[in-house]
């Protein structure tokens, strides 16, 4: 189903009115789009919510949906900020037009890269999807940060991420390519990590950049 | 062929029968030692023109042709990011060697492999050694050399040349080389050969290297390569130029990782077969000691044994102490000195004259007998100390362990190099801040180097001094632990520029080869000789004229106010007027002043901070000057000028406070 940007909206503020403040409906006024917006004829038409005196309350169907909606808005915000280090208002901004976009399985593709997040950067909750609890029920982490592991922990090499060209060549030329094998041999006081037969040290601003996935 | 017109005599000595062969390849896969295995005892040392990077040549005969041999700096690919790399691949634009070694180490093939791939789509003429064997065999690496070579379609000669194995081979290459007529045809992906041809289309002009190459270059941005096009491509340049911004616009984001990776996809290709890996690894007990020295609950101890032998035991009490005690002790002072006094005295009819010589302040008794009876024996066990400390490749491993700290003070912990060599000679240190990444970096490390680190010499003479009074040693060592420490994190605060980042390859530990570490401190001994055997001869000469000529007094008697405020009797002045010459020479001034009973304590604590602190030695200027121009040097010395006063003035208020002696 692919809904109109103002009816994702007007779920995701019921959505957070309901299951998060524990209201049972939303006044229309408090959804942010004006009430004579075609949007609330395109969700009643899809069944997903009911309008009754100024209120406007999920169905079954529409809670659902509207779970998804507020797991891709929370995605996009994470997405802002940790891999294009967008930040504040200007990140707001970005992440709510990017959600529109994160639908049919690239929000899965998003939250796998993210190694399936729990919180958005403000805090709240980000409902699971399914390949979260794919991720969970076979111990699969994901993709996270040479930072993140441990003493002799190995893994392939998912993709290098920085700013800066002339870092990213350095990396390269350690052989820091993605689908390279990498074991971390230490990580204080600097990183030691191995690809073959070579070790390289390195401090954690490069460290920070290496995306690994994680073998077993 | 011949028309280059920026190498003269290069040039003309290969119009003769000398053809030339240069070595290229990634730091530490035994590139120098080759160089030295083929070359004989003439090599010359010297600063690519117009920057700072240096270059070994030498000569060798092989059947009855004479080969020049060019040992470049490291490099990782031919896309180059720095200076060194820059240098490395101008030899090969712009020399245009007859043979190119492409040196690598057996053990990493397949990354270093993708630049043999770049050298042969450049269509250079190239012999790949696959160096290191030994090692390689020892984990129990197969390498089928034959068949990398039928890929490759260039010769690749199998060799450990640190245990002279395979030189012949190579030597036997170089003369019977021919241009292979079926080298590796190298094909990336579609879309990336599409974009290929299409720029190199657009190329005319004539080349040193394949079009194809430069074309890959020119997607790469490589500014220099963009420079060498555009003069060749002349008016058809602007049309090339929007081609391969449009390209590089559209692949932007990973246009260097796609490269890469199509290389290694390439490098994997080609060694498909060719290397069979061990089925367990082997740890070996150089991997043990290397675990050992960079975890911090085993590394720091390490490095404490480190210092306690190496450089107090060794340099300090050995080459300061009993060497010093026989050279200058025994030899000059008991032996030489009375004889060519006497000589002098004899065959010199003016006394002025014979002062010259062999006065207080003459050529051979002062400024001979510090050089080789004071300095020589405490710099060569440095230098001894740390060739072997080089080779053992414990750099590496002490930097990554600094790190952490070195970045509060601004410097990554690559700068430990330059500064544990600071404490050999300061000049040379200075010299070596520029294999740092950042100006900022460089900047923080000369400054440091300038200002808190003593030379060895120095330091000698200081402890030496400072020796029979524990409290004097031990209020000196912490001032300037302190200053230094200050400084640096000052330094870090008010210096603008971004923080530096860290990176380094960690080359397996290995037991050095004696001879290597000997002919690395003669090297660095002869460069420190030509250096400063000179200074002192004309210090010596310039103290005598002050003194006949009575300046010297005045001079004395001006500084006087100076040395009054921080509390020093008016002749310290003499050993911060040597000091500029050579910091250990100020020093061993002080020596003097103290044999002749004019200090006590406190002044000799407050004298040794401050002229440890005072002005960097002249030729230390010198270098400071030519590797970070006129204006930061100048604002350095001066300064330290200040700061060294200021601390001299502050300690002897605090040392009277506390009614030190
Ligand atoms: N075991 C072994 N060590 C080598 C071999 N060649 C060089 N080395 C060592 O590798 C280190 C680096 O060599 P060097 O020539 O300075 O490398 P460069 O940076 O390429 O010039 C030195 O400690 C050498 O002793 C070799 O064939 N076998
Ligand atoms: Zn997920």
């Amino acid at each position: 189903m692919k809904l109109s940007e103002h009816a994702e909206e007007i779920l995701e503020a019921i959505w957070v009115a309901t299951e998060e403040k524990g209201d049972f409906c939303l006044e229309i006024e408090k959804t942010g789009v004006s009430p004579d917006d075609p949007a609330y004829a395109e969700l009643t038409a899809n069944a997903l919510v009911e309008i009754r005196e100024g209120m406007i309350c999920f169905r079954p169907e529409g809670k659902k949906e509207g779970e998804m909606t507020i797991r891709r808005h929370r995605l996009a915000e994470r997405l802002m900020m940790d891999v294009l280090n967008i930040r504040g208002e200007d990140g707001d901004s970005k992440a709510c037009k990017f959600e529109h976009l994160l639908n049919e399985g690239v929000d899965t593709k998003i939250c796998t890269m993210l190694n399936h997040p729990k919180t958005c950067p403000h805090g709240k909750p980000i409902p699971p999807g399914e390949c979260c609890e794919d991720a969970r029920s076979k111990g699969d982490l994901g993709i996270v940060t040479l930072t993140e592991f441990k003493s002799g922990q190995a893994g392939e090499i998912a993709y290098i991420q920085s700013e800066d060209s002339k870092k990213m060549q350095k990396l390269m030329a350690m052989g820091v390519l993605p689908g390279n094998r990498i074991t971390l041999m230490q990580s204080f006081p600097s990183y030691i990590f191995r690809v073959g037969y070579s070790e390289f040290a390195i401090d954690s601003e490069l460290a920070r950049e290496i995306f690994i996935r994680k073998e077993g | 062929m011949g028309k280059c017109c920026n190498v003269g005599t290069e040039q003309l000595k290969s119009a003769g029968a000398i053809k030339k062969v240069a070595l290229v390849g990634n730091p530490n896969v035994g590139k120098s030692v080759l160089f030295n295995a083929l070359t004989g005892a003439y090599v010359t040392v010297s600063n690519y023109p117009g920057t700072s990077v240096e270059v070994s040549r030498g000569n060798t005969l092989i059947g009855n042709v004479h080969w020049e041999v060019v040992d470049t700096p490291g490099m990782y690919a031919i896309h180059t990011i720095t200076e060194e790399e820059r240098v490395a691949r101008e030899i090969l634009l712009n020399e245009k060697p007859d043979v190119i070694l492409h040196v690598l180490d057996a053990r990493n093939l397949e990354r270093m492999l993708s630049m043999t791939v770049q050298l042969i789509e450049a269509e250079l003429p190239v012999i790949l050694i696959v160096n290191i064997l030994d090692e390689a065999e020892r984990i129990g690496l197969q390498i089928d050399l034959p068949l990398l070579e039928k890929r490759l379609g260039i010769p690749v000669i199998g060799a450990a040349t640190a245990r002279k194995r395979g030189i012949g081979e190579i030597r036997k290459a170089i003369s019977e080389y021919r241009l292979s007529d079926s080298p590796l045809k190298v094909v990336y992906g579609r879309n990336l050969e599409r974009d290929i041809l299409e720029v190199q289309k657009l190329m005319q002009g004539k080349y040193l290297f394949a079009r194809r190459a430069l074309a890959l270059l020119l997607l790469q941005q490589d500014e220099e390569v963009t420079g060498i096009v555009r003069e060749a491509e002349g008016g058809n340049f602007p049309l090339l130029e929007q081609k391969v911004k449009e390209i590089f616009f559209e692949r932007r984001e990973s246009f260097h990782l796609d490269l890469s990776m199509e290389r290694r996809e390439i490098a994997r290709e080609v060694l498909r077969d060719v290397v069979t890996f061990p089925e367990k690894d082997l740890v070996t007990w150089q991997e043990k000691l290397s675990t050992f020295s960079v975890k911090p609950l085993t590394g720091v101890p390490l490095l404490i044994v480190v210092i306690y032998f190496g450089l107090y035991q060794f340099v300090g009490v050995f080459g300061a102490g009993t060497l010093v005690d026989i050279m200058e002790g025994k030899l000059f002072e008991e032996h030489f000195n009375p004889w060519i006094t006497g000589i002098a005295v004899a065959y010199i009819p003016w006394e002025t004259i014979q002062e010259l010589f062999v006065g207080e302040y003459g050529i051979i008794t002062l400024g001979i007998r510090y050089a080789v009876g004071i300095i020589l024996p405490i710099v060569a066990t440095f230098f001894i100390f740390f060739s072997f400390l080089e080779d053992t490749g414990y750099f590496p491993r002490l930097a990554l362990l600094v790190d952490r700290v070195f970045k509060r003070f601004g410097m990554s912990g690559r700068a430990v190099i330059p500064m544990v060599l600071g404490f050999g000679c300061d000049t040379m240190a200075t010299m070596v801040t520029r294999t740092l990444e950042s100006t900022r970096e460089r900047v923080i490390a000369t400054l440091l180097l300038a200002l808190a680190i003593p030379c060895s010499a120095q330091l000698g003479v200081i402890i030496g001094l400072l020796s029979k009074s524990p409290g004097a040693l031990f209020i000196w060592g912490g001032t300037m632990l302190f200053l230094a420490l200050l400084v640096g994190f000052l330094a870090a605060r008010v210096m603008p520029g971004k923080p530096p980042i860290f990176y380094m390859e960690l080359p397996p530990m290995r037991l050095p080869q004696i001879g290597n570490v000997l002919t690395k401190t003669y090297t660095r001994m002869q460069w420190y000789f030509l250096e400063i055997l000179p200074l002192f001869i004309i210090a010596s000469i310039l103290l005598w004229l002050g003194k006949v000529t009575r300046f010297f007094e005045k001079l004395v008697t001006v500084m006087t106010p100076a040395m009054g405020a921080i509390g020093l009797p008016k002749e310290a002045a003499v050993a911060f007027i040597f000091g500029f010459f050579r910091r250990d020479y100020g020093s061993a001034g002080l020596y003097d002043l103290q044999s002749k009973g004019l200090m006590d304590g406190r002044q000799l604590t407050v004298a040794a901070v401050t002229l440890t602190l005072f002005i960097p030695c002249v030729a230390q200027f010198l270098v400071m000057k030519n590797e970070r121009g006129w204006k930061t040097a100048l604002g350095i010395a001066l300064f330290v000028t200040v700061f060294a006063w200021s601390s001299g003035y502050i300690l002897n208020r605090l040392l009277l406070a506390v009614g030190f002696a």
